[in-house]
């Protein structure tokens, strides 16, 4: 088992606590920068879509997991940024113009539906949310003249002389790049005041209210966050699609990024990515495990949402803490190796159990 | 200059005047008492002073300034800290999380600039961090520094949140039961505390408490609530004395 000395104070403020860290990381980094050498084609665009819902996953992480706030209507951020994108790029924006402003137009969304949210908390937050959502499907369909309606919209190609940036090799790497500097933007958030605040209302607003934490203010805040940072995501993502219609963009995809968090595990950025390879792996999985199970069950319409809604059940009363939290588990295990006691993670199960959602 | 000073506060729940016209004054560096048997209103006291509840009537004073419709969240910022009752602690964060929270009434920045962690955000976080190792010290804090609240003993919460509320540097810390579910030694701990926080830090405290040997030890002057009002106020000794805490008391 490994003991830290801590020596300064910066080695609680810096991004990697220690040289564990820095090395772990980086070997990563090599490996997201490598991979797409190695592999075909078909799974570079597998490995961007991971990404993409990783960016979107960090977004709602940072409302739902962090803030305790909970969204069912992320959909409507991540449709925002991708018309924005899509529209923006027609009229002839650059694209280091569109995809901040894609952002930025989410996130003021997000204000318009955060202020109103102030009040409520929990299931009722989830409801309207939703609704919102709901709304901003309607308005996209509708709003002929700027989104096409159902007719469609198509993405214009980001093209630099003959290489295109939203497509292939290039689009992947764009879309890591942005994967890692939101993730270290948000890392960043969290150690200053705000992410700590965002935490506090989390686990008691009185309290939070008490220590001079604004609610109005980081609620909103939290909001336009991570709404920005879903837009941002979306912005990528109408490049994956090509082509925008209002249907790909539903309460269903809302729900998707829902499960991502919990299923990652909430309340932790590595849940998100974990959370990202979990929704794009199941159906896959599902895919190839309908191939040996007899029709009568493989072929029933509605299998792949059935197993999707067990499987968040199952996560939600037994794995609170997502994935990361069982690989936490599984570390914490080895370190102690001889001494570990099943004990040593109950009470937080028990805790995460009655307060959930709240 | 008013230190501290409530005028005829009253709140009424519906048919429920949990307080019904309440007055007193706190003179700074003093250690001010309210007793009461259950239910009397003293937590409710509290909610108004940190304006958790809207008062139907009467002002709230504190140094020359009406603080009776303040923001609930400038209160902190003012120089007014609280423990509450039943503990509420950020249970997911470690204890240096929850105390660098209680430096939040005096943090400047900005999204944009935390995003960044700019060089001003990171002096800002350094300068909190001294602090929060000031009152780590004061309340010997050091062992517990980094566990998570959720794993932390019952009377080692109360200590926290104690400190977090010690973090935001007030001027009057309210603190409500601090005794409740304590043991005789950390009872005995929680009363040099207040010693200290009174003559080392110069804080006033407003606290209520049901454990009259702390009360005996620490207090300057008492004051008796029942049923919303004021029964009695003094030393605690007379407090003791008079035949109406007696009976409220007792009964009868
Ligand atoms: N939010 C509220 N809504 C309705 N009634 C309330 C509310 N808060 C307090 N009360 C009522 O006000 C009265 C005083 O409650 P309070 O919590 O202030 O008592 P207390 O003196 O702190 O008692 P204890 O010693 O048990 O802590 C009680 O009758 C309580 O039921
Ligand atoms: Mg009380």
């Amino acid at each position: 088992m490994r003991f830290i000395f801590k020596t300064d104070y910066h080695q609680d403020i810096r991004l990697a606590p220690h040289s564990g860290h820095v090395f772990w990381y980086g070997l990563l980094l090599a490996l997201v920068i490598a991979a797409p050498f190695a592999l075909d084609e078909y799974y570079v665009g597998q490995l961007t879509q991971v990404g993409i819902m990783a960016i979107a996953g960090v977004g709602l992480m940072v409302l739902t997991g962090y803030t305790g706030l909970v969204s069912l209507g992320h959909a409507a951020f991540f449709g925002v940024g991708a018309y924005a994108e899509a529209v923006l790029l027609g009229l002839g924006v650059p694209f280091f113009v569109t995809m901040p402003a894609a952002a930025v137009s989410a996130a003021a969304v997000g204000i318009i539906v955060g202020i109103p949210a102030l009040r409520l908390a929990g299931i009722y937050l989830a409801i309207a949310t939703f609704a919102f959502a709901l709304i901003v499907e309607e308005i996209m369909g509708r709003w002929e003249s700027v989104t096409n309606g159902y007719t469609g919209l198509l993405v214009p190609s980001i093209d630099i002389g003959d290489f295109s940036l939203s497509s292939g090799l290039p689009f992947y790497f764009l879309t890591m790049a942005i994967l890692v500097l939101v993730i270290l933007l948000v890392l960043n958030l969290l150690r200053a005041p705000t992410g700590r605040a965002m935490v506090a209302i989390r686990d008691s607003e009185i309290s939070a209210q008490s220590m001079g934490v604004n609610l109005a203010v980081v609620k909103t805040t939290a909001f336009a966050v991570s709404a920005g940072i879903t837009g941002l995501a979306g912005a990528l993502f109408a490049h994956k699609l090509g082509f925008l219609s209002p249907e790909s963009f539903t309460i269903l995809q809302s729900i998707e990024l829902l499960v991502l968090v919990i299923v990652g595990g909430i309340g932790s950025l590595h849940g998100a990515v974990f959370g990202a390879i979990f929704v794009l792996a199941l159906p896959q999985a599902l895919a190839i495990m309908k191939d040996h199970l007899p029709p009568a069950i493989g072929e029933q319409p509605g299998f792949e949402p059935l197993i999707f809604g067990l499987i968040l059940i199952f996560f939600i009363l037994f794995e609170p803490f997502g994935i990361y939290g069982r690989w936490l588990k599984v570390k914490l295990y080895f370190q102690l190796f001889p001494l570990y006691k099943k004990a040593t993670f109950k009470r937080q199960k028990s805790y995460m159990k009655s307060e959930r959602l709240r | 200059m008013t230190f501290f000073r409530v005028e005829n506060l009253a709140i009424h729940f519906g048919g429920v005047k949990a307080v019904d016209g309440v007055t007193f004054e706190i003179a700074r560096g003093e250690v001010f008492t309210i007793i009461g048997p259950n239910g009397a209103g003293k937590t409710t006291i509290f909610n108004l002073i940190s304006r958790i509840y809207d008062s139907t009537e009467g002002t709230i004073t504190f140094r020359d300034q009406d603080i009776t419709r303040a923001a609930p969240h400038r209160i902190a910022g003012l120089g007014i800290a609280r423990t509450f009752q039943n503990i509420e602690l950020f249970e997911t964060a470690t204890v240096l999380q929850n105390l660098l929270i209680g430096r939040h009434a005096h943090s400047r920045s900005n999204v944009f600039s935390e995003a960044l962690f700019l060089p001003s955000v990171r002096r800002a976080e350094f300068a909190h961090r001294e602090k929060v190792e000031e009152v780590i010290d004061f309340l010997n804090l050091a062992h517990y520094r980094d566990q998570m609240i959720m794993n932390l003993p019952y009377g080692v919460r109360k200590v926290v949140e104690l400190a977090r509320a010690l973090c935001t540097e007030p001027e009057l810390l309210l603190l409500d039961e601090p005794s409740s579910g304590l043991n005789v030694e950390e009872t005995q701990d929680v009363s040099f505390w207040i010693e200290d926080i009174k003559k080392d830090l110069g804080i006033t405290v407003l606290m209520v408490e049901h454990d009259m040997g702390l009360v005996n030890e620490v207090s300057d002057r008492v004051l008796v609530l029942n049923y919303g009002r004021v029964l009695a106020e003094g030393s605690p000794q007379d407090v003791q004395r008079d035949p109406e805490v007696i009976r409220a008391y007792l009964g009868g």
